[in-house]
Formats: structure tokens, C-alpha cells, sequence
């Protein structure tokens, strides 16, 4: 029986799960916004948070939540290398060599984890957070709780830092026009740097909470890549609130359309409603183009 | 211009010392493997090319002669000159399209004799496509999708059982069980990822479902390698069924597991289709989260009681590999080796004549480190001699054979323990 609690369940599950996709979702639009490049290696640094978390575990004994800082820092210095490695000599490059590059980059990374650590699935077996917290019913997974409000707590930051902070505006003005940027004295190579390390950083958070209940191997940042790349389009080009908006909505329309109409369609249903979106907002929820 | 040129004399070089490079001293044997060995089944690949390679050198040294497996210790293909067997491995990453060019690529470009893998029904289907169009053996270690015997193919072999034969083990254990303790089971759910392997076994089991009277009351597809299985475990859940039949590969094995605990879904007895449920990395990755799970299996090595000799085969794969055997690796092992004689039989390279000596094949139980009745093909390629069991993991995720029971080392633990009163 399809039950009031089971449904509200599906929601509150949903909406945890959502949390999530958003924060990756939002480290994905933020580079873009920043400078109209896709990085489409965000999954595979996804991954390497994930697994950042684990040997963590394994070889230290630290508990994925406090190795949180580890891994926002970590992913945050490999954000700043991409960029002035790779991503600062395809600024004046073709849109194509920009998506090969990172393309490329992803592929790169996958392969070497799964070479360094072998295409084993892990987990981490005993987290501090683990367990479900039971209400009236409704269960809800602790590490998934707890990861969804440190996901919410990372976006609101991030959003006070874009849209309060001097640091901010000086980021917002380079990705606005970068050639006025430098003429107010503002280093663009240094704010768009700042960008790929804060949104590679939203990986490192995003890793870190998934570790504790997710399995880790070398492409399971791939479908977590593609739900952002929906999310992303679907919140609108550009616009870091709208992409996390648009995470959570992905995570309860794929959990209540796989409760209500059927499993295996649940993903059709998420393109379902992005498609909806381009067809009849083209630039997306929040689109600023 | 320079660097052309520059090029051009390596390459001129690389070429006459490919000339020149004498031809091999002893002739060998080139079998074609192709599994997964990168992607989300990576490891389980890995692990039968593990199984493959510990096959090959129990037959192309001398040293384990004292094992009672086919060619043990015979250093090399005794009607072949002594031939040593070697496998040339290729990568599908689960892919059909790249399982079916990758056939090709073995059979015009690696000039091998016969064709092996490739774990996932679909790829093998594909895979094996191709050999039969080009008439050229194709000989399945443990692809469990009963359709790949059902084609009508001539040139197709599997040495191990199908999921009709794997299902009915489980739906015969349950009625035994049933019948044993006076437990009246009413009603089933099948839960399966959306490939032809899960799709075949789903089919299968409501089928042996409806044939003992059990109502199928939740049927749930989902896509592999899903980010989340919380609305399909929340139809379980709301569906409550007596026994939960699940099939599908390791990620979401141990998803589904998480999942159940978290949203505290207490099936009073699981029956999985085996892969996922049964791989070693899916014990490593759930711990003891997995006690209470039976699956259908074809191999267990607490079968060494009934057994001896798969004590000393595991622990030269354990010391070589790091792992035990996996179900899919002892038959991929027990496999290669009846492959191995039948090439050895034909004395020949010839296609045709391989066929026909795969198609004599007769290997009796006691040659296997599997439970079976031994190795005989019917008109189909599937061999006739198999037996299934029925496993459960108990006390901290250790794997006892519950079925049949004058196997069995223990009773199943029925109904599992709830979430809230485990450990």
C-alpha cells in the first residue's frame, strides 16, 4: 500500500538526496558563470574527494567528518592547479578544445584512480555518523541528514562570500567583463582561479558528506556529474542559487516518480521536466542568458 | 620536414626489427578472453581473469600434477606438441557494442582458436554473435542468462548453470523449507536492474512463482547503476512481500543494502540472483549489514568439507591474488580447464574439429571445485550436469551453504533479524 508516510518519506528523502546533487551541482555553475567553461571532469573530482575521504579513513583513522576541511582543501588547491595548468591556456581556444580539454582531464583522472586503487567498490565502515533518526515513521539516515544541511550550510556561504564580500564582487566583476576587471586593478587570472578552487571545493565538501554513505570507486562520480550538467541547465546558465534549487528539485522528482509511476523511468522523468523547462524557459529557471 | 623524416627512420626501424624478430620457439595456443576489466564490474572481470591465468598455469607447468583437475601438471596440451595455452584478455567495460568489435578484433587480428567471456549476459550476447556468424567456437564460462542456450546457436557452449536452474534451486529450497517448518509463504517481490541478466532472472522467478502459488505483489525494474534506490525500496517496503528476490550487479548490491537499512526495510528472507549479492568487494563494503541475505550460488568454499582439493586450489588463488574465489572466478576456472581439454582433445586448431571435441566433453563431478554432476553439453551447449545451492551469510558475513541440505553446513536464519535488533 501506497501510504501518506510513504510518500512523505519519498519527499523528505528526495529532498536530503537533492541537497547534494545541488552542491555539485552549484561548484559546476559557478565555474561556468565565472567563465563559460563546462568542466566536465566535475564528476571524476568528485570522485577524488570521495576518495580522499576513504584512505583518510583507512590509512589515518580519521572519520570522513572531520576530514572534511582535508578534502575542501585539497580540492580546492586541485581547482587552483587546473586552472593555471590547464584552464589558462585555453582561454582564447575554440569552445571545443575547452570541452575536450576537460573532457580529457576526467577520462585522465578516472583511469588513474582506477590504476592506483584498482576498480574495487569501498565504503567506510563504521563513520561517526551513521545510523537513522526514526520520526513518526519517517526514517531518516543521519549521514544523509547530516549531509544535507552541511550541503545547505557550504551553499549559503558560498553565497554570502559571491554576493557580500569584496573578494566576491571582485570575482562577479571578472566573470562580467574580465578587461574593465583588470583595468580596476583586479587580478583576473587570481579570481578565475578562485572560482575553479571554490568550485572544485564544493566537490570536497559534497565528497567528503557522500563518503559516509555512498560506495566509492573510480566512476561513481559519473552519474552524479550528469544530474548536475541537468541541474545546472535546468536552474539557468549562470545562476548559482538556481542550480541548487534545481538539485533538490532533481532529487524528488526522481524519488517520487520512482515511487509513483515506475523505477526504471526515473531519470526520464528528471530529462522529462528539464526539457519542459527549455522548452518553455529556454535560458532556465534563473538564466541570466 | 626534419622531424618527418625523423619519424619515418623509426618507424623503418621498428618495422625491420618486427621483421627480423625471430619466430617463436615453442608453438602456443591462443584463447580470446574478453571481460570487463575497467568500469563498475572492473574487479569482477579481474577476478576471472585471475581464476583464468591460476588455470593456465596448473596446465602449462609441471608442478601440480597431484591436483585431480583436467590437464594438471601437463605442461602444456600434450596432442598439441606440448603447446602452452596462452590467453590474450581484451576490455568490454560492460559494453555490448564493444564486446561484439572486440569479438571480431580476436578472431581476425589475434588469430585466436576459440573465444571466452564475457561475464555480462548482454555483452556475451553480443559477443557471441559474432562467432557464430563466422563460425568459430564460443565457449561462456558464467554468463547466467538462460536465452544465450536458447538461440539455436551451433558454435555457442556454457559450462556452467543458467538462472532456470539457479532459480529453481531457491524456489525449491523455499518449498522444502516450507514444507520442513510449516511455514506458509504467500507472497514474493522481484526486484531487478535493467538488463537482460536482470531482466531474464525476474522473468524466471515470477514465472516459478506463479508455478508454486506465490503472488508476485511488487515488481520493480530499475536502471543499473542508479545514484539512489530509495523509491524502489520504498515500494518494497509498502508492498511487504514474504520473501524479496533481488538481481543485480555489485554497486547496486551494496546500495540496495545501504538503502534497507536506512529506511529500515526488514524483508523477513532474501533470496538474490548471485553476482552483486555474492561478490567478495560487496562483503568487504557491507560487513556484517549482510548477514540474513541468502543468494542461489554455485560454489561456496565451505564445499572443501565435501571437496578437499578446493582447500589448496583457493589458497594458491589467495596467495597469488589476495582474494578468495568468487562463484563467477571457480567457474570461470572450472571452465577454462574443461576448455582446455576439449581443445586438447581435438589436437587440433581447427575450429570445426574444436567444436566437435567441446561437444564431447565429459567430465565427471569429482574433476570440479564446483558442485556440480560433472561437464556434458546438449544440443544447445549447455551443460546438463549442473546443480545449483542456495548460501547465507551469517555471523558477521561468513558464507554457510544452506541448500540442498545434505550439503548444508548450516540452517538459514529465518525470519532475518529486524535493523533495530542487530548488532
Amino acid at each position: 500500500m501506497l501510504t501518506t508516510e510513504i510518500i512523505i518519506q519519498t519527499i523528505v528523502s528526495g529532498i536530503l538526496m537533492g541537497c547534494i546533487y545541488a552542491l555539485v551541482a552549484v561548484g559546476l555553475c559557478l565555474i561556468w558563470g565565472l567563465m563559460e567553461i563546462v568542466n566536465f571532469a566535475h564528476g571524476d573530482y568528485l570522485m577524488m574527494a570521495m576518495f580522499t575521504s576513504f584512505w583518510a579513513y583507512t590509512l589515518a583513522g580519521i572519520d570522513p567528518l572531520l576530514s572534511l576541511p582535508l578534502c575542501l582543501a585539497l580540492l580546492f588547491a586541485i581547482g587552483w592547479f587546473t586552472y593555471y595548468i590547464i584552464i589558462k591556456k585555453l582561454l582564447r581556444a575554440t569552445f571545443l578544445a575547452q570541452i575536450l580539454a576537460t573532457f580529457g582531464l576526467g577520462v585522465f583522472v578516472r583511469y588513474l584512480a582506477q590504476y592506483m586503487w584498482s576498480p574495487d567498490f569501498r565504503t567506510i565502515k563504521e563513520p561517526l555518523l551513521a545510523g537513522n533518526i526514526g520520526i513518526g515513521g519517517i526514517f531518516v539516515g543521519t549521514p544523509q541528514l547530516v549531509a544535507s544541511i552541511i550541503c545547505v550550510v557550504a551553499f549559503v556561504f558560498l553565497y554570502v562570500l559571491m554576493n557580500k564580500t569584496e573578494l566576491g564582487f571582485a570575482i562577479l566583476a571578472t566573470s562580467e567583463d574580465r578587461e574593465a576587471a583588470s583595468l580596476m586593478g583586479i587580478d583576473s587570472h587570481k579570481m578565475f582561479a578562485l572560482g575553479w578552487g571554490v568550485g572544485c571545493g564544493c566537490l570536497g565538501v559534497a565528497g567528503a558528506m557522500m563518503a559516509n554513505f555512498f560506495y566509492i570507486f573510480p566512476e561513481v562520480g559519473f552519474n552524479f556529474g550528469l544530474i548536475a550538467y541537468v541541474a545546472v541547465a535546468l536552474g539557468g546558465f549562470g545562476s548559482v542559487p538556481g542550480s541548487f534549487l534545481a538539485g533538490i528539485i532533481i532529487g524528488v522528482v526522481e524519488f517520487l516518480s520512482g515511487l509513483i509511476i515506475a523505477p526504471a523511468f526515473k531519470y526520464a522523468f528528471v530529462f522529462l521536466i528539464y526539457l519542459l523547462v527549455v522548452f518553455i524557459k529556454p535560458m532556465g529557471l534563473f538564466g541570466r542568458y | 620536414m626534419k622531424k618527418g623524416l625523423f619519424i619515418g627512420f623509426i618507424a623503418a626501424g621498428l618495422l625491420t626489427l618486427g621483421l627480423a624478430s625471430p619466430a617463436p620457439a615453442q608453438e602456443v595456443i591462443k584463447i580470446g578472453s574478453i571481460y570487463p576489466l575497467t568500469g563498475p564490474v572492473g574487479q569482477a572481470g579481474i577476478n576471472n581473469k585471475n581464476a583464468i591465468e591460476l588455470a593456465m598455469e596448473i596446465i602449462n607447468t609441471t608442478k601440480y600434477k597431484h591436483l585431480n583437475v583436467p590437464l594438471a601438471g601437463a605442461g602444456g596440451l600434450p596432442n598439441l606438441k606440448g603447446a602452452k595455452v596462452q590467453v590474450v584478455f581484451s576490455d568490454h567495460q560492460g559494453k555490448p557494442d564493444l564486446g561484439l568489435s572486440e569479438a571480431e578484433r580476436m578472431i581476425t587480428q589475434e588469430k585466436v582458436v576459440v573465444l571466452t567471456g564475457c561475464y555480462h549476459s548482454n555483452v556475451t550476447e553480443t559477443a557471441s554473435m559474432v562467432a557464430e556468424r563466422m563460425k568459430f567456437p564460443f565457449y561462456n564460462f558464467e554468463s547466467s542468462s538462460p536465452k544465450l542456450t536458447q538461440r539455436g546457436y551451433k558454435w555457442f557452449f556454457r559450462s556452467s548453470p543458467h538462472d532456470e536452474t539457479f532459480s529453481e534451486a531457491m524456489f525449491a529450497f523455499v518449498k522444502e523449507y516450507g514444507q520442513k517448518k510449516k511455514i506458509q509463504f504467500k507472497t514474493i517481490a522481484v526486484m531487478y536492474e535493467d538488463t537482460l541478466y536482470g531482466k531474464d532472472s525476474a522473468r524466471i522467478e515470477k514465472l516459478l512463482a506463479d508455478k508454486a502459488g506465490y503472488k508476485v505483489v511488487a515488481d520493480i525494474p530499475f536502471r543499473r547503476g542508479a545514484t539512489s534506490l530509495t523509491s524502489e525500496i520504498q515500494k518494497l517496503k509498502a508492498a511487504s512481500p514474504d520473501i524479496f528476490f533481488p538481481t543485480c550487479y555489485i554497486s547496486d548490491a551494496i546500495l540496495m543494502t545501504k538503502t534497507s537499512k536506512e529506511l529500515d526495510y526488514n524483508a523477513p528472507m532474501v533470496m538474490a540472483q548471485n553476482s552483486g549479492h555474492t561478490e567478495p568487494s560487496f562483503l568487504e563494503a557491507v560487513g556484517k549489514d549482510a548477514d540474513g541475505i541468502a543468494s542461489r550460488e554455485e560454489f561456496s568454499l565451505d564445499l572443501a568439507k565435501h571437496k578437499p582439493m578446493l582447500t589448496e586450489i583457493n589458497q594458491m588463488y589467495k596467495d597469488r591474488y589476495g582474494r578468495d574465489f568468487s562463484g563467477p572466478a571457480a567457474r570461470a576456472f572450472v571452465g577454462f580447464l574443461a576448455l582446455c581439454d576439449a581443445i586438447n582433445r581435438a589436437g587440433s586448431t581447427n575450429p570445426e574439429a574444436i567444436r566437435e571435441a567441446i561437444k564431447k566433453t565429459n567430465i565427471p563431478g569429482d574433476k570440479l571445485i564446483t558442485p556440480w554432476r560433472g561437464i556434458q553439453f546438449d544440443e544447445n551447449g549447455q551443460n546438463i550436469l549442473v546443480d545449483a545451492i542456495v548460501i547465507q551469510y551469517q555471523d558477521g558475513a561468513k558464507r554457510y551453504t544452506i541448500y540442498p541440505f545434505n550439503l548444508a553446513t548450516r540452517e538459514i536464519v529465518y525470519p532475518i533479524p529486524r535493523w533495530s535488533e542487530r548488532k
